[in-house]
């Protein structure tokens, strides 16, 4: 009955500073994982897979599954699933092609176009499911029929259409002047570090817990140390790849509305409890469709990029994109059960996807043992996530 | 209606909430028959009754939950009316529900804040900073311990979650707080630390509903008994001169003679 038995776990200020570390660095599995890769296939391949040749190819696959999987991400965040990412984005790639090849309308207004689809693609799919309650597996999986259909129908009477646009075939062509290559990632780097590093003293003359400068010293320092590791591999082939910066941009923007903003806020606790978010007042029901809207947009971006890549539309959709990108996010660490991960592990997961592929590729390995491989390592991931599911807290 | 037997209300003004005449009804179920209510600010009333009595659909139509077939509410003697959540919590009710609502893979600080977070001036972007240092502070005030704010609900025990959902109230600016049976699932331990939040809520002068089906926690915490018998109530006590026996025998239904049951008043 006495009241100073109560267990407690409270330190000298009250309040300790574990979970400070954003989940960003929380990757260690996935980099451990990466690192291991690279170091067999480097040694397999007799040093041709860590050429700056090779990653350049590696970087111009990897984006359409990393863009994919962002969008993948973002439905995942709020606990549920979008089947028809791939789809979408080839039907998206196609309107934007035609839409510049048919109806010879400039690239920002064919680009416009296949993002507009997108986007009104995710509204219908995102309505469904947040207001009438369809289950996201049945009607994502009805629009993967759907308009893998439209998309056909779109190219009719041919299978595939060349494009020669030379600004959209140039997004995946071409690359920055030495510049920008240079000047863009210090810029970045030093807007991320000023910003870790405002947010020490803003929190220290707050009087609130502050991670060890050693602790923030080394996040700045493994940032600093990933973008020079990039640029070294861009500059010594060709420079930046455009497309990096749109993957990159792209990312810090997902990661910026989902970390910091409270709309993304609403959307991991969407993921979480919605009944909870409900409760507290937040509109549960656009949370939803805005972000089946934003992942049918992303991937239009992806299908656009893919078709500036390959300089075409074609009537296929590819049928392993959509797992791929999928597995991409989960081995990035993005909860299958919602409301859990960060979205730069999204890229992560789609490197060592395609460092895997591409890997197996230099070994001369065909579709067979690459879609085995890649199917081992999906499942490793999803019981990684179902166990420290089960663990609280993590 | 209410005999006020030992005139102390009167004394204590007006009450923070009182209901008047409440009805409600589902289909042929009459839920609640008739039911006034009050609570004081810096009270805690505990509502008990048997299974069915009234006494969640009493909170709900309170919480907005549902709307009352006809009666009136008064929020410090100005009538209002509740038709939806969203005016529950304008006029500063705030609820903490039996399944506590709170989003397991959000941190203590998120938890708090969520739905109301605090941003930087005009644009959609949190002030974590302040949220956290404002969630310190008011854990503080309430005297809740954890390990951190910044680990996700999901790591905390029982007592400690529930111990959030209510400081939450208080974060809400709540002048009013409902408690659906908050100590229902918790041990020993657990239930001693919310029972001493639920004492600082009415230091901090909110008027404060608890339901439970614990008398021993009841009579720990609270300073009035009302009780529900078939959605009528039946008799009011105040802990202070009242005993679990009389309180049980009211709940029930059994056979009392007022005169033998010190402290209780007897609402016909
Ligand atoms: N949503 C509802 N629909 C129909 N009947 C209900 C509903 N909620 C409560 N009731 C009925 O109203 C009565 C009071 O229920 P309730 O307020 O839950 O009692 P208590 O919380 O005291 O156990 C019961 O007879 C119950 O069956
Ligand atoms: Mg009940």
């Amino acid at each position: 009955m006495s009241t100073g038995t109560i267990p407690q776990t409270d330190k000298k200020e009250g309040f300790s500073l574990r979970q400070l570390i954003p989940n960003d660095v929380g990757q260690l599995p996935v980099v451990a994982a990466l690192i291991v890769i690279s170091v067999y296939f480097q040694f397999d391949s007799k040093g041709l897979f860590l050429t700056p040749r090779n990653l350049n190819n590696l970087v111009l696959q990897f984006v359409t599954i990393a863009i994919i999987g962002l969008g993948a991400t973002l439905v995942l965040l709020i606990g549920e699933i979008d089947l028809s990412l791939s789809a979408v984005s080839a039907f998206c790639g196609a309107v934007t092609v035609t839409t510049s090849v048919n109806d010879h309308f400039p690239a920002w207004e064919a680009i416009i176009a296949g993002l507009l689809v997108g986007a009104v693609v995710g509204l219908i799919n995102g309505s469904l499911v947040a207001l009438l309650r369809v289950p996201s597996f049945i009607v994502t999986l009805a629009a993967l029929i759907g308009y893998t259909g439209f998309l056909l129908h779109i190219l009719l009477p041919v299978t595939d259409i060349h494009l020669f646009d030379p600004f959209i075939n140039g997004l995946t062509s071409n690359y920055l002047p030495n510049s920008l290559g240079f000047g863009l990632p210090i810029v970045g780097v030093g807007i991320y570090a000023a910003f870790l590093i405002y947010g020490q003293i803003a929190r220290r003359n707050r009087g609130l817990a502050t991670i060890p400068t050693w602790q923030l010293g080394l996040q700045i320092g493994l940032v600093v140390l990933l973008t020079a590791g990039a640029l070294y591999v861009f500059e010594n082939y060709l420079g930046v790849p455009y497309v990096a910066v749109i993957l990159v941009g792209l990312t810090t923007l997902v990661w910026i509305v989902t970390r910091f903003t409270t709309f993304g806020r609403h959307v991991y606790a969407v993921g979480g409890n919605a009944e909870a978010a409900r409760r507290v007042g937040i509109n549960v029901t656009l949370v939803r469709i805005s972000i089946f809207t934003l992942a049918s947009t992303l991937a239009a971006v992806a299908g656009i990029l893919e078709a500036s890549r390959t300089a075409s539309a074609f009537a296929q959709v590819d049928s392993t994109l959509l797992l791929n990108a999928i597995a991409a996010a989960v081995i990035g660490g993005i909860s299958l059960f919602g409301g859990r991960g960060s979205v730069w592990g999204v890229l992560l997961g789609a490197l060592v996807i395609e460092g895997l592929l591409n890997g197996l590729v230099l070994q001369g390995r065909n579709a067979d043992v690459q879609e085995m491989v890649e199917a081992v390592v999906l499942i490793l991931a999803v019981i990684v996530d179902a166990v420290l599911r089960r663990r609280p807290g993590s | 209606m209410v005999a006020n037997a030992s005139g102390q209300p009167d004394l204590r003004g007006e009450p923070r909430l009182r209901l008047q005449g409440i009805n409600k009804s589902f289909g042929a179920v009459q839920a609640l028959r008739n039911v006034d209510f009050e609570v004081y600010p810096g009270e805690v009333v505990g509502l008990v009754g048997d299974n069915g009595a009234g006494k969640s659909t009493l909170i709900k139509t309170i919480s907005g939950a549902y709307t009352v077939d006809s009666g009136s509410i008064y929020m410090d003697g100005h009538k209002i009316t509740i038709t939806s959540p969203q005016d529950a919590t304008r006029q500063g009710i705030e609820t903490v529900y039996q399944d506590l609502a709170l989003c397991d893979n959000l941190d203590v600080v998120n938890n708090m804040y969520l739905g109301r977070e605090t941003t930087v001036g005009p644009i959609p972007v949190m002030n974590e900073i302040e949220m956290e240092h404002r969630t310190i502070e008011i854990l503080k005030t309430l005297n809740v311990k954890i390990p951190s704010v910044r680990v996700p609900v999901a790591q905390l025990s029982g007592g400690q979650r529930q111990s959030i959902a209510v400081a939450k109230t208080v974060l809400r600016e709540a002048r009013v707080v409902l408690l659906d049976e908050p100590t229902a699932a918790l041990g020993v331990a657990q239930t001693r630390q919310v029972l001493n939040l639920i004492k600082r809520l009415r230091e901090q002068g909110l008027a404060v509903v608890v339901i439970s089906h614990n008398l021993a926690d009841v009579f720990e915490v609270v300073d009035r008994v009302i009780v529900l018998r078939l959605g009528k109530r039946v008799a009011t006590f105040d802990v202070k001169s009242a005993t679990s026996a009389n309180v049980v025998a009211a709940i029930t239904g059994a056979e009392f003679e007022a005169g033998e049951n010190a402290g209780m008043e007897v609402n016909a």
